[in-house]
């Protein structure tokens, strides 16, 4: 026996930051995890910065009680997303859609870590000036400690 | 009375910054020593002054003098007196009073502990000092005065500081925050001394990495305590929401990153030094960046102090000021012609390239995003968001970009390291690593590619730390020379870097394998979460000093076992009447158990979130080790006086090293 | 060559400082209707005079202002008596009472006086939720052709009128 559990109580006070605790019940975990995932991908449009998961405004409860029958009505993400940005814009899409107009945003770290290792390796091979050194041989260490012992024991305090 | 003199303590602290941004600077100008050695008196005098004026500020609030503005809309009578002397910083006008008197200590610091500094450079370090110190300091006077009073009509009880300033995590960490923010003015101001002086070289990288790893150490200790803190008193659970205030703290430190490792390699081998000049000027800029996006309103936030454009405009031209003259002298003055020096691509120089590839990309990225929003709407293309989702799938994939190569940092060696080496040092355990890694998930259920990538990187960190630990140990015989091997600077590096593995897989485990259950109890009910039994017991009324609160009492099982009662509340407090959610935490190293109230739901029962949080401490825990590690590293030897001798010790040392491993 | 280079950074730091300037005359939290150009939507509800279900083109004919009021709501209180003055003046209005009680809306129409053509009873906020709306008090102007043209959020007040919404009822009465 599925049933919709009521939820929030009085549209209280100023808004502050903090979280509503809703107590949907969902037909499917599946949902459940989708209608988490969503409710944290769309923005309060009328907030300060917070998504319809945490804000306490009354338009965020009635966006999450719409996303809650949307999710168990069968909608696809694709459906609600576009249900919401109809009618709140672009604004309300905590990830933008990739789009032509969101394109720099979704391309940029990825170009960017190419052109970057592209830069590097061509900065490194011009680098390999350094011929392949041999390691020190004995004598020169022992020849370089003696060099230490001596500038340590005049340096000291 | 008394806000009259911390007014005019603040005028005074002004009229001494303007001379120090000008007077030394034309003395180094004209090699006029007895001018030039005006610096330093000049900055203790500064500092003297706004301690005055700060000290001033904080007496009004804890006398609760209402006749000061920013006393009677911050603070109340019933305010814990704590909170009454946190309230100072807990507005616009008292923060940035905090961020003056902060830079003024880190001038007093440089000042003090630069015996082996020429006095050229001393001189020229605090004059840029000087120069930032007058810009805020003239924002302060003239656009946010902390001293305003509110005359006639003085209020007779104030407004009260927003409860969810009331906590003891807040009253630390802006002030962290300002050290590292601030701090990063110093290895801004030693790179413009540099440029000024033509002298770009080991020595000025050596002078300035201390001073860059403790400013980026507190930044670390600043971020990791917001974070934190946003967990415990916001009440859902959360410790990072990429909220554009948060962000302007974060790049920052992403590009302080590469500036710790970059300065490290100009240090070591002279390299790199026009692109360290640049971390230098671009960590500090993003600093100011963040303070302009967070006092102006040009972006909305939830952490965001009250939007004044006109402030902004003030900033906005410092800002300009400050970066684009610092970035011009960086065009005309910066050495165009690279070391001779060479490396090869399989070495402790390449790493460290990698590293700042990714960190600076990390940054752009994140500032990006950040100002995606305000680029469209000022191309007029509309009004978009960007939120955690996005920074989520963006941020996480550079940061496995360091997955291969981080573990070898620690290991590799200057200048020419070989493949073979590598993998004779580190091949077989890393082949068993990879099999652990990819095993890892299925101990916490089921397969899982963030969490075995986050396993590979922390144990292959950990395998090159402890390898290259034992090597440098080698030889000493007893706990104490073993010790006495290490410097404070590989000890700082090593807890650093094993701070920062804890930090990922801490990271990745909690955003993985978290479960949450919100759902509706009435007393006597029982829930069940990852094999945690939590029973509500009962709710009753408890009261505070400036609050009232309905608390919910919880019994925690585990089998039959009690192992805890957790009393959260929903408080109302009385002179605002702000509701707010306290949650209450039982914290375990491997786990947090963590119970909210929301909304009563009809008779007796209320909705509650139930949180199991697998690992969240490593988060914070390998932050304070990162923070612990960066302070370490200044007190190393090698940064104090005497260079010459100690550095060809430390060489010889490292030669040691090298004979021993063929030994 | 190599000098150029160093310039980049410079002329980065420039654009973002041209874009900051620009920004500081933006407002973040303005928020334009996502229906701007397109029809007003189609509803069947019941208006507060008469309880059988009306469509939008029975209710709506532009172009007019269309209100979102609500007696909970603080602000419209503030700004009803400007609207009762438009209305005075010739300006079509119509009500989209909002999450409201009929009764406790007709009451208070009684009370402050009614500015509108007719008052669209949106009890469970079905309509607002179409027209995307997210606060009390909002205002839409509705075109001839039944477009939504612009929406106002907050109060409106004789300065709101002035510099936002006149123009669209240049043909109206002049006050």
């Amino acid at each position: 026996m599925r049933q919709m559990l009521l939820v929030p109580v009085l549209a209280l006070l100023t808004s502050m930051a903090w979280a509503v605790i809703e107590t949907y019940e969902f037909s499917s975990l599946e949902n459940e995890s989708r209608y988490h995932r969503l409710s944290q991908e769309l923005r309060c449009p009328k907030c300060q910065n917070q998504n319809i998961a945490d804000s306490n405004a009354p338009i965020a409860r009635d966006l999450r009680a719409l996303l809650h029958r949307q999710l168990e009505a069968g909608a696809s993400d694709e459906e609600i997303l576009a249900f919401m940005v109809e009618r709140y814009g672009e604004f309300v899409r905590y990830r933008p859609a990739v789009n032509q107009q969101t394109a720099v945003l979704w391309i940029f770290p990825a170009a960017a870590v190419a052109v970057g290792l592209l830069v590097l390796i061509i900065h490194l091979r011009r680098r390999q000036r350094v011929p392949r050194q041999p390691e020190p041989s004995e004598t020169e260490l022992a020849g370089l400690r003696a060099a230490l012992a001596e500038s340590s024991g005049a340096g000291k305090e | 009375m008394l806000a009259e003199v911390g007014h005019f303590s603040l005028i005074i602290a002004f009229v001494l910054a303007v001379l120090l941004s000008s007077v030394p600077l034309w003395g180094a100008w004209r090699r006029n020593t007895a001018v030039m050695l005006l610096a330093p008196s000049l900055a203790i005098g500064f500092f003297v002054f706004l301690a005055t004026a700060f000290g001033v500020l904080a007496i009004l609030f804890l006398q609760d003098d209402f006749s000061v503005k920013v006393v009677a809309s911050n603070s109340n009578t019933l305010l814990p007196s704590i909170y009454k002397f946190s309230a100072v910083w807990g507005n616009h006008e008292g923060s940035l009073l905090l961020w003056v008197l902060i830079l003024s200590g880190w001038m007093v610091a440089v000042a003090r502990f630069s015996r082996g500094l020429p006095e050229i450079v001393l001189t020229r370090v605090l004059s840029v000092m000087g120069i930032i110190a007058v810009g805020f300091t003239a924002f302060a006077l003239f656009t946010s005065n902390p001293f305003e009073r509110l005359l006639p009509g003085t209020p007779g009880e104030g407004s009260d500081l927003n409860p969810l300033l009331q906590d003891p995590g807040l009253i630390i960490h802006p002030p962290l925050l300002y050290m590292g923010y601030v701090g990063f003015s110093v290895p801004f101001a030693f790179a413009i001394a540099a440029l000024l002086g033509g002298q770009l070289d080991a020595a000025w990288a050596r002078w300035s990495r201390p001073w860059t790893n403790v400013a980026w150490g507190f930044l670390t200790l600043g971020i990791m305590l917001g974070s934190w803190w946003a967990y415990y008193e916001l009440g859902w659970g959360g410790w990072w929401f990429w909220d554009p205030v948060e962000n302007a703290s974060f790049t920052p430190w992403l590009v302080g990153t590469a500036l710790v490792h970059s300065l490290a390699v100009t240090e070591k081998r002279g390299l790199f030094r026009s692109w360290t000049v640049l971390m230098a000027i671009a960590a500090f800029s993003l600093s100011l960046l963040g303070t302009f996006l967070v006092r102006s309103g040009v972006l909305t936030s939830v952490h965001a102090f009250a939007a004044d454009p006109d402030r902004g405009l003030f900033i906005l031209i410092f800002l300009g000021l400050v970066i684009g003259g610092s970035l011009t002298l960086y065009a005309v003055r910066a050495p165009t012609v690279a070391s001779r020096v060479g490396y090869r691509a399989i070495s402790r120089e390449a790493l460290l390239l990698f590293n700042n590839l990714v960190f600076c990309i990390s940054a752009l990225t994140v500032l990006l995003g950040t100002l995606f929003p305000l680029i469209m709407d000022a191309l007029g293309q509309g009004k978009y968001s960007v939120g955690p989702p996005y920074f989520n799938a963006v941020f996480v994939p550079l940061m496995a970009l360091l997955v291969p190569l981080m573990g070898l940092g620690p290991v590799s060696r200057w200048k020419q390291d070989s493949l073979p080496r590598v993998w004779h040092e580190l091949g077989r355990p890393a082949l068993v690593i990879v099999v652990v890694s990819l095993l890892a998930p299925w101990t916490l259920g089921e397969f899982n590619l963030w969490i075995a990538l986050a396993t590979l990187l922390s144990l292959w960190l950990a395998l090159g730390l402890i390898k290259d630990l034992l090597h440098r140990t080698r030889g000493a015989s007893g706990f104490g020379s073993k010790l006495a091997r290490l410097t404070p600077s590989y000890l700082g590096m090593w807890c650093a870097h094993a701070g920062f593995a804890m930090v990922v897989l801490g990271a990745t485990v909690v955003t993985q394998n978290a479960v949450e259950r919100d759902i509706r109890m009435a007393p006597g009910d029982r829930q069940s979460v990852a094999g945690y039994e939590f029973e509500l017991m009962e709710i009753d009324r408890v009261s505070g000093p400036n609050f009232v609160a309905d608390q919910a009492r919880f019994s925690v099982w585990q089998g039959d076992r009690k192992i805890t009662e957790l009393t959260p509340q929903k408080r109302r407090y009385t002179a605002s009447g702000q509701v707010m959610t306290e949650a209450d935490i039982d914290a375990g190293f491997f786990r947090d158990l963590f119970v909210a109230m929301g909304e009563p739901v009809g008779d007796a029962a209320w909705a509650i979130r139930l949180q199991y949080k697998p690992l969240i401490r490593w988060i914070w825990l390998g932050a304070l080790l990162i923070g612990f590690g960066a302070l370490t590293t200044a007190f190393d030897r090698r940064y104090r006086a005497r260079v010459a001798r100690d550095l060809v010790t430390e060489q010889a040392a490292e030669l040691e090293v090298a004979a021993a491993s063929h030994g | 060559m190599g000098r150029l280079r160093l310039f980049v950074p410079l002329v980065a730091f420039a654009l973002l400082a041209v874009l900051l300037f620009r920004g500081l005359s933006l407002d973040p939290t303005a928020l334009p209707s996502a229906l701007l150009d397109k029809p007003f939507p189609a509803f069947t509800l019941p208006t507060l005079g008469s309880d059988t279900p009306r469509s939008r083109d029975d209710v709506i004919k532009g172009p007019a202002l269309v209100n979102v009021w609500a007696t909970w709501c603080y602000s419209c209180r503030v700004e009803h008596p400007f609207l009762v003055e438009l209305a005075e003046r010739g300006i079509p209005i119509v009500g989209l009472n909002y999450k409201d009680e009929p009764t406790k809306a007709r009451q208070w129409l009684v009370d402050l006086g009614n500015p509108y053509s007719d008052n669209i009873s949106d009890t469970e906020g079905v309509l607002g939720l179409d027209l995307g709306v997210y606060g009390a008090p909002e205002t839409y102007v509705v075109d001839a052709s039944g477009n939504v043209r612009y929406r106002h959020v907050g109060v409106l007040d004789s300065a709101v009128w002035e510099g936002e919404l006149s123009r669209f009822f240049s043909q109206e009465a002049a006050p």
